[in-house]
């Protein structure tokens, strides 16, 4: 690992400020960065430690309905926090799908939504990425691809977002609140995840300094919470990242979806909202026939990077599934293996 | 620049002076107090042998950074018999043959222990062996672990049971 000097400021106004000078880079619980770090993959000069600033491990629920989840909250207290699993089962049953109990009791809200891709090429420090190095090629392309991105993706560029937590966020219409060199200000979360283009290496909208304070669930969010699944397909059953996965959440009156939700998880460089999937939903009563639409629709733009053209048709069937399971209820706890498809509670049927 | 640091280690406080930021927690349990039942397997977060308490939460003590935990009390498998007496997670592991090696078994039973706190389990089979996966056993020792839980969970659900009555 390259030395570095540590700082750890005691506001946030001297993070931002700590944070200024060229390669420095924020430490929260470092669960990627010290990975990235011990593999060389980053190097940064500086860390900027912000895990002991007060007041961002908070849950706190606004007086206008909203849920302000503080940056400092860990993946574990977020998910098992009893009234946070009602309002939002979708969001907490992503998180507990994900990493093991060790990673969740340490990892972060905000240290989630910048996770780096899980490309073997961008680890690999003898390949060529792109993301890694810009204009240095992309060996992911002629390599070993099958998990990676059906949507979105460039010809610089085929990496996915491996976080299960945005999924869901996504769908919900999270916003991030960012604390920068000119102040305080918010972005929606699917703003803040770019897509490859020709600047893989440009990730996300966050400028240099940039500090995610909190990640905030607008008041309609909690409306889903009757009907809204999480649903992930990966190599073994736990411990392990999505080759695709779905969050799922309807709005169901008088038989008929009121408003639906949906986003995709391992399928592009971002978590994927499917609106044209959500558009043809609304209205109509919560079928196969619908759902195998909707499912048709989120898809319509995917083609394969390379070894992986089974993801598209994976992707449909867990879509169709992840309604099905949603339309069916909400569990009164979360099973006892999260958003999986084999679970044997799930009561599901192959779609 | 050197780093001054306290932990709690095991009950024990303990001062520290680091010329380096580079050192996980891990490392400087394992080299500068030689507590070496906490082991490295993978190192990069993957295997869970390294798996202590921080603050009473079971986490992978290669991913953090021994200066950003100034003032964490730390809970490593030395620290969790009393004398000559298991803890009773310890004597389950034994009784049901939670291990082969023994390489990853520190690791296990802190993860073990930390989980009973986490009372999201209970003595649901399914749910240990999910809450469990951090923990990689290269000789397949799942079966005797799980079982090994089941027992150490009983035992605490009868304690807790007794205190109540």
């Amino acid at each position: 690992m390259k030395q570095f000097d540590y700082v750890r400021p005691a506001t946030v106004a001297e993070a931002v400020a700590a944070a200024a000078q060229p390669g420095a880079t924020y430490l929260a619980a470092g669960t990627n960065l010290l990975d990235l770090m011990k593999g060389g993959v980053s190097r940064p000069d500086r860390l900027v430690d912000v895990t002991h600033l007060e007041g961002l491990d908070r849950i706190e629920r606004l007086a206008d309905g909203s849920l302000r989840i503080g940056a400092l909250v860990s993946n574990a207290d977020l998910a098992h926090d009893a009234g946070f699993a009602k309002s939002y089962p979708a969001v907490a049953e992503a998180l507990l799908s994900g990493a093991s109990a060790q990673l969740r009791n340490a990892a972060t809200v905000g240290g989630n939504l910048l996770q780096r891709t899980r490309c073997a090429y961008f680890y690999d420090t003898a390949s060529r990425c792109n993301k890694r190095e810009a204009g240095s090629g992309c060996d992911a392309r002629d390599g070993e691809n099958r998990t990676h991105a059906v949507l979105g993706w460039s010809k610089s560029c085929i990496a996915t977002n491996p976080s299960d937590f945005c999924v869901p966020l996504v769908a919900l219409d999270a916003i991030v609140e960012i604390e920068g060199k000119s102040g305080r200000r918010e972005i929606t979360l699917d703003e803040l995840h770019r897509l490859p283009g020709n600047t893989p290496e440009r990730e996300s909208a966050l400028e240099p300094c940039d500090l995610i304070v909190a990640v905030r669930l607008p008041p309609a969010a909690r409306g889903f919470a009757a009907h809204a699944r999480y649903l992930k397909v990966r190599e073994r059953t736990s411990y392990a990242f999505a080759i695709v996965s779905a969050a799922a959440a309807l709005r169901i009156e008088n038989g008929k979806i009121a408003e639906a939700r949906l986003a995709l998880g391992g399928v592009a460089a971002k978590p994927w909202r499917a609106r044209a999937a959500e558009d043809v939903l609304k209205g109509v009563a919560p079928t196969a026939d619908a759902f195998r639409e909707a499912a048709w629709r989120a898809l319509t733009d995917a083609k394969p990077s390379g070894d992986n053209a089974y993801k598209i048709e994976l992707a449909r069937r867990i879509v169709v599934r992840a309604l099905t399971l949603a339309a069916a209820g909400t569990p009164a706890r979360i099973p006892a293996l999260p958003a999986s498809p084999f679970a044997s509670t799930s009561g599901a049927i192959h779609a | 620049m050197n780093h001054s640091i306290s932990l709690t280690v095991n009950g024990a406080r303990r001062d520290f002076v680091l010329d380096d930021p580079r050192v996980t927690l891990l490392d400087l349990l394992r080299e500068r107090l030689h507590l070496t039942g906490t082991k490295k397997g993978c190192d990069r977060g993957q295997c869970g042998a390294c798996t202590i308490l921080v603050d009473g939460k079971r986490i992978n003590s290669c991913l953090a950074l021994a200066v950003s935990h100034d003032g964490a009390d730390i809970l490593t498998i030395e620290g969790v018999a009393r004398g000559d007496q298991l803890h009773p997670v310890q004597a389950a592991f034994i009784a049901h043959d939670g291990f082969q090696c023994g390489f990853c078994t520190p690791g296990q039973i802190m993860s073990a222990i930390g989980m009973m706190q986490e009372a999201q389990a209970g003595n649901d089979p399914e749910r240990i062996r999910e809450c469990m996966s951090g923990n990689l056993c290269r000789c397949g020792a799942y079966a005797g672990i799980v079982d090994a839980v089941l027992e150490a969970q009983a035992g605490a659900d009868e304690s807790n049971q007794r205190r109540s009555a």
